[in-house]
């Protein structure tokens, strides 16, 4: 049976194991409609004509793990950001692991979707902010549709959150191959700071397909500053679908680090629904391997006095794959908008592959909006610069891709984040050049 | 320390140095001066094993041995450094990481184990005030925005940390103001010792008279064709190059 249609045929069997009583199921309902409609995007859609599905879809996969799977902490430990003090909310194979988390619900909810979907306590927040702005394309509808867990963080009126929130998901191999469908939903509320890193891992070389969205509202005057961390194995593929939505006056921020992984898709979109408010995407991708990653960026400006920054940078080497679709839209109210968006790209070798496709469409007349791609290789000049010093062809290499990253690096505000994020691209590019940039 | 024999290179087919000769011994200061155009730069970057250009005859040894298939880090790791004329810009990197690797990397491929952290930060003060660096400068990306002095000021801060057999200063002195010349040129002479080697690359005697050549040598079209004590530098900066030129030629 084709994946398609033994997801619509496993509604019902899904049905059997939530409440059907509750509101949020008639959103499933019609999801799965959607869905039923939409199907699996294929490359005849423009936003996907880089980024092919097909392969991935042929797996059996497992909709509903079968066995409750479990891990001791220190099996997982390195995938943590285990340096620092922080709430966690860890999921092995789409379940709940209470053993490696941390949750809370004093002066703010760390806690899981199943259940702010099911008491009555988060029913307005539920009513308000469920499934609002995910947009309904096949795969949020099916991520929708089947909608039951994942973490929900809520964040109330003037709370700076001190420690960060980790999200992990694991998956254990314990099914032959299985299909993920996370659901987050995270609201911000006024002047309330909070910091999140989110990271999918597959512990075997059983194949795993994820397919996530999440939902993030910021309101007046919040700061959400997000870091994804992608370096996942061959096996694991990612659909991430984030949808944030501002309101005036705050800061949402998100960083993503694409370092491995078979297909990773990141359609990340910000909706202004204020104004003198500003969002911030930027991104490292370092693949090779035949990898291949997808930044699908919208940043929507529908209202004055806003700003947006994306910067980008991609390394690709040994036949990978990078796609860069960076949408910029500015409706005629948005006056007075200043819109950024940077993204170079470096090709090691000539196997690689870059799409880059930056698209501005505005309709205000008083705005700057600017854009810029690049798409080169490494500076002769400057690698025979360092070698004259001294510095070995492949660490001459690596200090220049890590000088090329690094402005990107520069705006992560957690130490340990971009520590850690140092190492790996360290581990990467296979050098150690004995400090941290 | 440096014997160059009947050099002969080429860049992109066209043929750069003609038949170069010199014989530099531990301990001597020389100064190579020449118009623009004679082949100076490329000389220095020949020397440092820059692969746009290709030795098409002759050779480059270093204490007797032959540095021709030998890239360029392997030719730093042996003793050679080039202050470039047009030291590139590397935003992201600092001065002081830079430093650090280039002195680890060529200790490791010395089989020396890495510098000991406060004896690098003992060295880098120490070498910083020889050339009147400020700490801030320190922590700044190598050579972005530093104005020309500076990038000069820093490469000679580099052959100071280094520590060179031989130094190769291209065209050290442009873009400096006489201040910075005075501070460039004092770095350099205290570093110099009778076991290292100097090689001045420049247009104008201005340098000279702050870093005094044993010899001085007249690089035109490709070849040299005069040699002689300092003298020769004075001649040349009252004279101009015609009447060697000429002379050439005869």
């Amino acid at each position: 049976m084709e994946l398609k249609d033994k997801l619509v045929s496993s509604f019902m069997a899904f049905e059997d194991t939530v409440d059907v009583n509750l509101p949020v199921h008639e959103v499933r309902s019609k999801a799965i409609k959607d869905f039923e409609n939409l199907g699996f995007p294929s490359k005849k859609l423009e936003s996907w004509k880089y980024t092919s599905l097909s392969k991935l879809l042929k797996s059996d996969y497992s909709v509903f793990p079968k066995n409750e799977s479990s891990l001791e902490f220190k099996e997982v430990k390195k995938y943590f950001i285990h340096e620092i003090d922080s709430y966690k909310i860890v999921f092995i194979d789409g379940i709940y692991s209470s053993h490696l988390s941390e949750t809370s619900h004093e002066g703010l909810d760390v806690c899981l979707m199943s259940a702010a979907l099911s008491k009555p306590k988060y029913k307005i927040i539920i009513d308000n902010y469920f499934n609002k702005i995910a947009k309904t394309d096949g795969l949020t509808a099916l991520n929708t549709a089947f909608s039951r867990e994942g973490a929900f963080i809520n964040i109330p009126r003037g709370k700076v959150v001190e420690k960060p929130i980790q999200i992990l998901h694991f998956s254990t191999g314990n099914e032959s191959s299985l299909l993920l469908q996370p659901r987050n939903l995270i609201v911000v509320g006024e002047n309330a700071h909070v910091q999140i890193i989110e990271r999918h891992q597959s512990l075997t070389d059983n194949p795993v397909l994820t397919n996530s969205v999440t939902e993030i509202f910021a309101n007046k005057r919040a700061i959400v500053d997000y870091y994804k961390i992608q370096n996942d194995r061959q096996s694991a593929s990612l659909i991430d679908n984030t949808f944030i939505s501002q309101q005036q006056n705050s800061h949402a921020l998100v960083h993503t680090f694409s370092l491995g992984g078979n297909v990773t898709r990141n359609n990340l979109q910000f909706f202004h629904k204020g104004e003198y408010l500003d969002s911030t995407l930027k991104g490292v991708t370092i693949i090779g391997d035949k990898q291949h990653v997808d930044h699908s960026t919208l940043v929507h400006h529908a209202t004055p006095n806003c700003e947006s920054h994306q910067d980008y940078k991609g390394i690709y080497a040994d036949r990978s794959t990078g796609v860069f679709n960076g949408q910029i839209i500015v409706e005629k109210e948005a006056q007075k908008t200043n819109g950024f968006q940077q993204n170079n790209n470096i090709l090691i070798d000539d196997t690689a592959t870059i799409n880059a496709k930056p698209q501005l469409e505005i309709f205000a007349d008083d705005v700057k909006c600017s854009h810029g791609c690049t798409i080169g290789q490494l500076d002769d000049e400057a690698m025979f610069y360092l070698k004259s010093r001294g510095i070995p062809e492949k660490e001459a290499r690596a200090l220049l891709m890590y000088a090329f990253a690094n402005n990107v690096l520069e705006s992560v505000k957690i130490p340990e984040v971009k520590q850690r994020i140092n190492k790996l691209i360290a581990m990467k590019l296979g050098v150690n050049l004995g400090f941290d940039l | 320390m440096l014997k160059i024999e009947n050099l002969h290179a080429n860049v992109e087919g066209k043929e750069i140095l003609k038949g170069i000769n010199l014989d530099v011994k531990p301990g001597e200061v020389h100064a190579i001066m020449g118009p623009n155009g004679s082949g100076k730069s490329t000389l220095a970057s020949v020397i440092a094993g820059n692969e746009d250009f290709e030795i098409t005859e002759g050779s480059v040894l270093l204490e007797g041995e032959e540095l021709n298939e030998l890239a360029p880090e392997e030719r730093a790791h042996k003793g050679v450094f080039l202050s470039f004329q047009y030291p590139v810009e590397i935003p992201g990197v600092t001065v002081t990481n830079f430093l650090k690797t280039a002195i680890n990397e060529t200790r490791k491929a010395k089989g020396l184990e890495e510098m000991p952290a406060n004896e690098m930060l003992k060295k880098i003060r120490e070498k910083s005030e020889l050339l009147e660096i400020d700490r801030k400068f320190l922590s700044r990306s190598l050579n972005e925005g530093f104005s020309g002095g500076e990038k000069k000021r820093n490469e000679i801060f580099q052959m100071a940390m280094l520590e060179p057999k031989l130094a190769i200063l291209d065209e050290t002195d442009s873009g400096l103001d006489i201040d910075a010349l005075k501070i460039v040129a004092n770095g350099v002479n205290r570093l110099k010792n009778d076991e290292n080697a100097v090689v001045v690359i420049t247009h104008y005697q201005r340098l000279l008279d702050y870093i005094v050549p044993d010899f001085v040598h007249v690089l035109l079209n490709g070849k040299i064709v005069k040699s002689g004590g300092k003298e020769l530098a004075l001649e040349l900066e009252e004279k101009g190059y015609d009447w060697i030129k000429q002379e050439a030629t005869v």
